[in-house]
């Protein structure tokens, strides 16, 4: 791809540290994780931010595992708003008290987005109205308290999207303004749990009606979004709006990456930020050229007229379904692959349960 | 029109862009890329101005006439978007 046509990467997500007091079943941090030992200094991540805004990023996401484990976040936050970033905390709100939300208005941030990321004990929890859902109505306050609008995010899945309307029910209790009731995608963890996870086709549907009749009756007092498992569909998503476009992650010990799966890949060499600008990583690197644009697609792809809209789908999904990331994603019905999809899916609508148990992200 | 003395929206942050050479606006995880003409009205929309006003203040700017279609149009667009609100007093 011609430099020249190269955008900036507009979408900066600072991963800053994989800790996290939670164990979900679904969480998209690599399954080991554990092996990466070293965090990224303040100074360290300070640059890196000095770095990206220069590159053209504006808006900044920190999350990780829990990015209020890091007891920097306050600096972080202060310095990315000093430079002209619109700050985005993506958190399960534990460990988050007045001192440190009044520090973080202070500084700047302008945008928290609250999870509800246990689906197990924690969604139990919360349905039943008790610890944890004491911990959310707090935070929910003092997000309130400080001028936050209210984002909340769920993530759905077999396992509580029967729950749905209680999910919905709960979030208006909260006030939120924003539910984002986000779909599993099949990556780390929750691919490791996939046959526990995915709905069937009947629970998916009967989840958007509920979701439906919500969206009528609260109309503008409460967005819902809902993002449906792309195992259900017949076209692939334009994977983070394509390699190397906008979207750049960075990783606790970083790892620069063009999604925050992609360190998964096989034969690909990914930068460090200790070893190289955020300018030279993005424009340069043949980590971030290698599926930029539609030069690496095979024929398949790259004759086929969604070749633009949809970019043949996500690498990831490819090489873990197929094992070669350069095939199409096998989301797409034109696949050869397409079936391993559907039997997915068949199992899941057949009630087929997997021997294996429910691994925890530990 | 429905606002006389408009202002962005609190839910927006506007900004000028360096990189990409334009004016934005920036909501939670979103940006929308703004054209010249748009960029510069919203560079207006301080709260102070009346929409009279600001027409006046582009014409000057850009040593033109005629700008209040134009003008008009964006800022009605502005306001079902909800970029902009009432700044003023009434």
């Amino acid at each position: 791809m011609d430099k020249s046509q190269i955008s900036p990467p507009m979408w900066l997500l600072a991963e800053l540290t994989y800790k996290c007091p939670l164990h979900c079943v679904f969480c998209y941090n690599p399954i080991d994780h554990h092996k990466s030992t070293t965090e990224l200094s303040t100074r360290d991540w300070l640059r890196v931010l000095d770095e990206a805004r220069k590159a053209g990023s504006v808006q900044v996401g920190f999350s990780g595992g829990e990015p209020l484990l890091r007891d920097d976040l306050e600096i972080i936050i202060a310095h990315a708003k000093s430079l002209g970033f619109y700050t985005n905390l993506i958190t399960s709100g534990v460990g988050l008290n007045e001192k440190r939300i009044a520090a973080f208005k202070e500084g700047g941030l302008d945008h928290i987005q609250l999870s509800f990321q246990d689906s197990t004990k924690e969604m139990n929890d919360f349905l039943s109205h008790t610890k944890t859902f004491d911990l959310k109505k707090n935070i929910a306050a003092l997000i309130k308290k400080y001028d936050y609008p209210m984002v909340l995010n769920c993530v759905i899945h077999k396992l509580n999207i029967d729950h749905i309307d209680r999910i919905i029910a709960m979030a208006e209790e909260l006030g939120a303004e924003f539910l984002e009731l986000a779909n599993s995608q099949y990556y780390s963890w929750a691919f490791e749990n996939r046959g526990h996870l995915l709905p069937t086709s009947q629970q998916l549907q009967k989840a958007e009606e509920i979701t439906d009749q919500w969206r009528e009756k609260l109309t503008d007092k409460m967005k819902i979004f809902f993002v449906v498992p792309d195992y259900h569909e017949k076209k692939p998503k334009k994977c983070m709006n394509g390699w190397g476009n906008i979207f750049l992650t960075v990783t606790p010990d970083g790892v620069a990456l063009p999604c925050h799966t992609a360190k998964m890949l096989p034969g690909i060499e990914f930068p460090n930020v200790s070893d190289s600008s955020i300018a030279d990583i993005w424009y340069e690197s043949d980590a971030f050229n290698k599926y930029r644009g539609t030069g690496w697609m095979k024929e398949l792809c790259q004759t086929c007229e969604n070749r633009d809209i949809d970019l043949g789908g996500c690498r990831c999904q490819a090489y873990m379904l197929t094992q070669d990331a350069t095939n199409a994603d096998p989301v797409c019905i034109k696949s050869p692959f397409h079936h391993l999809v559907e039997s997915a899916v068949a199992d899941a609508n057949n009630h087929i349960i997997p021997l294996k148990p429910l691994v925890f992200r530990k | 029109m429905s606002f006389s003395h408009p202002k962005i929206s609190k839910k927006f942050r506007f900004q000028w862009e360096a990189a990409q050479n334009n004016y934005v606006l920036l909501y939670p995880e979103g940006m929308v890329k703004l054209n010249n003409s748009a960029g510069e009205i919203l560079a207006q929309c301080d709260g102070l101005k009346s929409v009279p006003e600001i027409i006046h203040a582009l014409e000057k700017k850009f040593e033109t006439s005629g700008l209040e279609p134009q003008v008009i149009d964006f800022l009605e667009h502005a306001t079902t978007q909800s970029w902009i609100c009432e700044g003023g007093n009434g």
